[in-house]
């Protein structure tokens, strides 16, 4: 399973890259093999309140739809635009390409409610 | 703990992603639910299908009996032709869909595996006063489903019945790399293509034979969310999502399986006929919804404020590229053009009933 050290994750199967007050948000490669063929992500506008734990988006598969939660919250400054026109780069690189929205993070504690990579690697082979 | 099918093995080499499904663990995709889609409606597709369920019905009154259980009529079926049809509660809802095989002195029929059970149950029970015997022969037959235009040359190459002799919804017994199995016409992909029942003893020779004959076809395995997609493109009902125990086979636009004019009695006529003569107060249609938008199942239908539906099956669909529908509306809204709304996380998103089948460019020659 591909699980980056470099990440922080969600129970609810989110990454976050991040780098001073910037936070990068993506779902994992573990949620996007499950969502199987990803059709469609609705993100927010830039400018956007989110909120740890809370939905922010959709990931609609051909199958399923599944809620994009915030793994911190922040204000939207950038959403991957280029999501709309190939959602499917979310299923080829769910960790690089296939980012969906940069946060300006609001409160930096919140980190420490996510997991490492040890940490949702073990979650994930012991009970989603 | 899910059983596993014949070709559980083959599907994991494969690199099918296994799911529970209906009691066993089944491919739910392979490459890619969107690809294996496309390939099974330009090239060919291999399905297991193994989990499905199959009942024989044997003894003089087997004919009176499958007649009794289900709505369609199998005395109009001659030897080797098969029908679609489904099975009624007094009520008029639906037990499960199935096929209805006749052979010249007995009637084999494939019903839904994850109705398997109740509908042994059943039938068992429906069968007290006819003279017959039933056999769940499930767990001895293999079933594949080979789909797309090129099945045909595919399966002709290792088969000693002449196919291009064999119309949609007939079958033969002949022999496919050299054994004997029920060769059949059908599908359910909206797509040519044929199902074959076999000895479960005989799933590798033959699993592996048809991937050596299909190798200058391109033939791929293909999962059940393709299997999935592609019957919804048809329109082709699922139970448990367009169909249950509390819809009637006229509600859900199967009025032409359901012969209420046949000759002896069956289950559920007098309701039906009731909504015949009354007419239904909904119906499942297909719909297509506006945008990057995809309908799921029990997503609200509204009409100018007023909820009048309720999804049924829901997918993005490959073919037309958009999110894709079925659902019971309120009858007054169910003709072809009529815009209504779904109700998508908070939203209304504009929608119509559409013309179905949605894939309208079929391989199937009928």
């Amino acid at each position: 399973m591909n699980i980056p050290k470099d990440l922080k994750y969600a129970a609810s199967h989110e990454w976050a890259r991040i780098e001073g007050d910037t936070a990068t948000i993506g779902i994992t490669d573990f949620a996007q093999g499950e969502l199987g063929d990803i059709v469609f992500v609705e993100l927010p506008a830039v400018g956007a309140k989110v909120t740890q734990n809370k939905p922010l988006g959709t990931v609609e598969a051909v199958k399923a739809v599944s809620d994009l939660n915030a793994p911190m919250s922040g204000e939207v400054t950038e959403v991957n635009g280029a999501l709309e026109g190939t959602p499917d780069v979310v299923n080829k690189d769910a960790y690089g390409a296939g980012w969906m929205v940069k946060i300006r993070i609001s409160n930096a504690a919140e980190a420490a409610n996510l997991m490492d990579a040890a940490g949702y690697d073990k979650m994930e082979k012991h009970g989603h | 703990m899910e059983k596993k099918t014949p070709f559980y093995q083959h599907h994991v080499k494969a690199g099918g992603k296994m799911v529970p499904f209906a009691g066993f663990l089944m491919p739910v995709q392979y490459q890619g639910i969107i690809e294996e889609h496309r390939h099974v409606r330009s090239a060919a597709g291999l399905f297991d299908v193994s989990h499905m369920g199959e009942i024989e019905v044997r003894g003089p009154e087997a004919l009176k009996f499958v007649s009794y259980c289900t709505v369609n009529d199998p005395a109009a079926l001659a030897v080797n032709q098969v029908q679609y049809s489904a099975m009624c509660y007094q009520d008029g809802g639906i037990v499960d869909d199935l096929l209805v095989y006749r052979y010249p002195e007995h009637y084999f029929l494939v019903v839904n595996a994850s109705n398997l059970a109740k509908d042994f149950a059943w039938l068992q029970e429906q069968s007290k006063g006819f003279d017959v015997t039933l056999a769940n022969t499930s767990d001895q037959v293999a079933q594949l489903a080979l789909q797309g235009p090129k099945a045909e040359p595919l399966l002709q190459k290792i088969c000693d019945l002449k196919l291009s002799d064999m119309k949609f919804y007939w079958f033969g017994t002949g022999k496919v790399d050299g054994v004997e199995m029920l060769v059949s016409r059908t599908g359910y992909t909206g797509e040519d293509g044929f199902e074959l029942y076999f000895d479960i003893k005989y799933a590798d020779q033959i699993w592996e034979a048809l991937f050596q004959a299909g190798k200058e076809f391109d033939l791929r395995p293909i999962g059940l969310g393709a299997r999935d997609s592609l019957r919804l493109e048809m329109k082709y009902c699922l139970y448990g999502n367009d169909i249950d125990q509390t819809t009637s086979p006229l509600e859900a636009g199967l009025g032409w399986i359901t012969k209420l004019k046949k000759a002896g009695e069956f289950n559920g006529r007098d309701v039906l006929l009731k909504q015949k003569a009354e007419g239904v107060k909904r119906k499942l249609i297909g719909f297509e919804l506006e945008g990057n938008a995809f309908p799921r199942q029990h997503y609200k239908m509204f009409k100018d404020g007023a909820q009048v539906g309720e999804v049924a099956s829901g997918v993005f669909s490959p073919s037309v590229s958009k999110g894709i529908g079925t659902g019971y509306i309120k009858a007054e809204f169910s003709a072809a053009g009529t815009p209504f709304q779904v109700e998508i996380r908070g939203k209304m998103v504009p929608a119509q009933v559409a013309e179905t089948p949605f894939w309208k460019n079929s391989s199937i020659k009928k």
